[in-house]
C-alpha cells in the first residue's frame, strides 16, 4: 500500500489543509528562522509570533531554564508590534510562505485585543486569528483574562466583532476548569480553540539559591505536559462542538494521533521545533508510515474517536 | 545531524577537548559556535569552535554542571547530533593590523582559529590568555606555536597587563572582564563575543535576546544569530548582565 492513499488533510472552519502539523506560536518567529533546515511550504501552516499593539522588548535574561523533558521560558512576547509585523513580516513571509498564517495575538487590555485583530484580519494571508488569553489584564490587577470565563469571552466578544476570519482562543492550561472557560469562549462566538499554553513553572539554581530565570517563574512546556495537554484537549472536545487544535508536548507523528484521537482537528508542535529544528519535517514524514501501521486511511477519522 | 567522537580529554581538572568527525561545511567564521545534544538532557549545549578542518571540528569545553559532566564521560566512537556554523563569528576582514586577542579561561577556545585567520590574513596579532590559576592553562602551547607574541596571565586581571601599540581588540570571556577590557581600551575598535542561556541556538525562540544600539536608536538582536560576537560601537554596556 502506497502513501497515495494516505489523506492527511484536515478542515478548519473551511480552512483545508494539507496536514494538521502546525508550529505553535513563539517557536517558528514569523517563518524565516527555518528556512535554513527545510521548506516551511510542507506545513499544514504555522502560528506566528505572539504579536501585540506595541514593540516589546520582552523580559530581563536569563529567560530559559532546563527542565528534565522540558524548559521554561520566559520571553514575555518578544515582538515588533503589530505594525512593523504588517509592513514588513508578512510582505516577507509572502516571498517564501504561501499558504494562509495563523496570526498569534496578544494585549494587556481589549482595546489592544482588538487594535490587533483590526490590523491583522485584513491580511489577505491570515488564515486564522489565535488570540492567546494567557497575558494579564493591566485593567484587572494584571490577572490573566484566560483564567476566568468571563474574561475569555470578553476578549472573544471583542474580537469576534471586528474580525472577517476565523477566531481561536488559545487557552491557558493554569485554570481549575479549563471545561467552564472554553464553553464560554464557544457562547461568546469564536470558533475554535487551541489549547494548551505553557504551565506556570519555576527552577531554581541550588548553587546561587537563586531562580534560573530573571523573571522568577516562566512557561513549562516539552514533552512533559502531553499528558496534561491530551486529558485538556480530550474534556474541551467533549464538550464543545467548535474544532480544538492540541497543543503541548507533541514530539512524534505518534503524539499527533493521539492527540487527533483526544479531539483535535489540528495538532500544534512547539518546544520540539527548538530541541531539533527538523520536528516538523520529521512528524510530516512519519505520518503516513505511522498511519498505515494503525491502519488508518484518512487521518480526519480519527478526530475525536475517543468517546 | 550526526558526529563521531574522535577523542574527548581533559586539558585541565574541568576543560576538556572533543574532537568531532563529520561533515564542517557550514562553519564558515572563527567564533561560530554548535549546539550539541547531549544524551539524557533536554537542551543542547551551545560550544565555541575551537578549530576545524574539511572532516574534523575541535571543541574546548568547561565541566560546569552535569550536562556538560555528562559529555565530559563521553567515549571516542560514540556519535553526537550537532546543529553546526551557528552565530555570525569574527570578521577578520577589518583594517587592523596589529590586533589584540584577549581570552579568559573558556572564552580563550575560539580565539585560536581567530588568531590562525588573523595571521592568514597577513595581520600581526598580540594574543593575551588570562586564567584564575596556572593549574587551570590551557593551549598556551598551542597558540605558542602559531609564532604569535603571547602574554599569559595567571593572577591578576588581563586589563592590567595590557600590552600598547594594538590597532584593535578581538576579545572572548566572562562579562565582568569583557567590561574592564571595554573600560581600559576607551574608543578603540573591537569584537566582543557573549554568551546567554540559550533554547534554541538558531534564532527561533527568542531567549537570548539582547539590546545593542546603532547611533541613537535601540535595536534587540539574538546572541545566537546576530551574535554572539558584536562591535564594540554596537554594544550597550548598561543593558549587560
Amino acid at each position: 500500500m502506497g502513501n497515495m492513499s494516505i489523506d492527511m488533510r484536515v478542515v478548519l472552519s473551511g480552512w483545508e489543509l494539507d496536514n494538521p502539523v502546525i508550529p505553535a506560536s513563539g517557536v517558528y518567529g514569523y517563518g524565516c528562522e527555518y528556512l535554513d533546515y527545510y521548506d516551511p511550504n510542507i506545513l499544514g501552516t504555522f502560528s506566528f509570533k505572539g504579536t501585540t499593539k506595541e514593540p516589546r522588548f520582552g523580559n530581563s535574561t536569563p529567560r530559559i531554564a532546563e527542565c528534565r523533558a522540558g524548559m521554561i521560558n520566559s520571553v514575555g512576547l518578544q515582538n515588533p508590534g503589530v505594525d512593523k509585523v504588517v509592513s514588513e513580516e508578512l510582505p516577507r513571509l509572502k516571498t517564501f510562505f504561501h499558504k494562509p498564517v495563523i496570526a498569534n495575538i496578544s494585549g494587556f487590555s481589549v482595546e489592544e485585543y482588538v487594535y490587533c485583530a483590526e490590523r491583522l484580519t485584513h491580511e489577505k494571508q491570515v488564515g486564522i486569528l489565535e488570540v492567546n488569553v494567557s497575558c494579564p489584564n493591566v485593567h484587572c490587577g494584571g490577572m490573566s483574562f484566560g483564567v476566568t470565563p468571563e474574561g475569555a469571552a470578553e476578549v472573544t466578544r471583542a474580537v469576534k466583532a471586528v474580525a472577517t476570519k476565523p477566531v481561536y482562543i488559545k487557552l491557558s492550561p493554569n485554570v481549575t476548569d479549563i471545561v467552564a472557560i472554553a464553553r464560554a469562549c464557544e457562547d461568546a462566538g469564536a470558533d475554535g480553540i487551541c489549547l494548551i499554553n505553557t504551565l506556570l513553572g519555576m527552577r531554581i539554581d541550588v548553587k546561587t539559591r537563586k531562580p534560573i530565570v530573571a523573571n522568577t517563574m516562566g512557561g513549562f512546556s516539552g514533552p512533559a505536559i502531553f499528558p496534561v495537554a491530551v486529558r485538556m484537549v480530550y474534556q474541551v472536545a467533549q464538550a464543545c462542538k467548535i474544532p480544538v487544535m492540541g497543543c503541548g508536548g507533541v514530539e512524534t507523528a505518534r503524539d499527533v494521533i493521539e492527540m487527533m484521537m483526544a479531539g483535535a482537528t489540528a495538532v500544534q508542535v512547539g518546544t520540539a521545533n527548538l530541541t531539533n529544528p527538523y520536528a516538523c519535517k520529521e512528524i510530516i514524514d512519519h505520518l503516513p508510515l505511522e498511519m498505515q501501521k494503525l491502519g488508518i486511511t484518512k487521518l480526519s477519522e480519527i478526530i475525536g474517536v475517543v468517546k | 545531524m550526526e558526529y563521531r567522537i574522535l577523542e574527548n580529554i581533559p586539558l585541565t581538572d574541568s576543560v576538556f577537548r572533543m574532537v568531532l568527525e563529520g561533515d564542517t561545511s557550514k562553519i564558515t567564521r572563527p567564533g561560530q559556535f554548535v549546539n550539541v545534544s547531549v544524551p539524557g538532557y533536554f537542551l543542547r549545549r551551545p560550544i565555541s569552535v575551537c578549530d576545524w578542518d574539511d572532516t574534523t571540528l575541535t571543541l574546548i569545553y568547561k565541566v560546569v554542571g552535569d550536562g556538560t559532566e555528562a559529555m565530559s564521560r563521553m567515549q571516542p566512537g560514540d556519535e553526537v547530533d550537532l546543529l553546526t556554523g551557528l552565530g555570525n563569528g569574527f570578521d577578520v576582514t577589518v583594517e587592523a593590523k596589529h590586533p589584540l586577542v584577549v581570552g579568559g579561561g573558556v572564552g580563550v577556545p575560539p580565539l585560536y582559529r581567530l588568531t590562525k585567520e588573523l595571521l592568514k590574513a597577513g595581520k600581526r596579532p598580540t594574543v593575551m590568555l588570562g586564567f584564575n590559576t596556572v593549574d587551570e592553562v590551557f593551549y598556551a602551547k598551542e597558540f605558542d606555536a602559531l609564532g604569535v607574541g603571547m602574554i599569559v596571565v595567571t593572577s591578576g586581571y588581563v586589563t592590567d597587563r595590557l600590552p600598547s601599540g594594538y590597532d584593535y581588540v578581538y576579545a572572548c570571556g566572562p562579562l565582568p572582564m569583557l567590561r574592564a577590557l571595554a573600560d581600559r581600551i576607551g574608543t578603540a575598535a573591537g569584537q566582543f563575543s557573549f554568551e546567554e542561556r540559550m533554547g534554541c541556538g538558531f534564532g527561533a525562540c527568542m531567549g537570548c535576546s539582547c539590546q545593542t544600539k546603532s547611533g541613537d536608536k535601540r535595536i534587540s538582536k539574538r546572541i545566537c544569530k546576530e551574535g554572539p560576537v558584536f562591535k564594540t560601537e554596537e554594544i550597550l554596556w548598561e543593558t549587560c548582565r
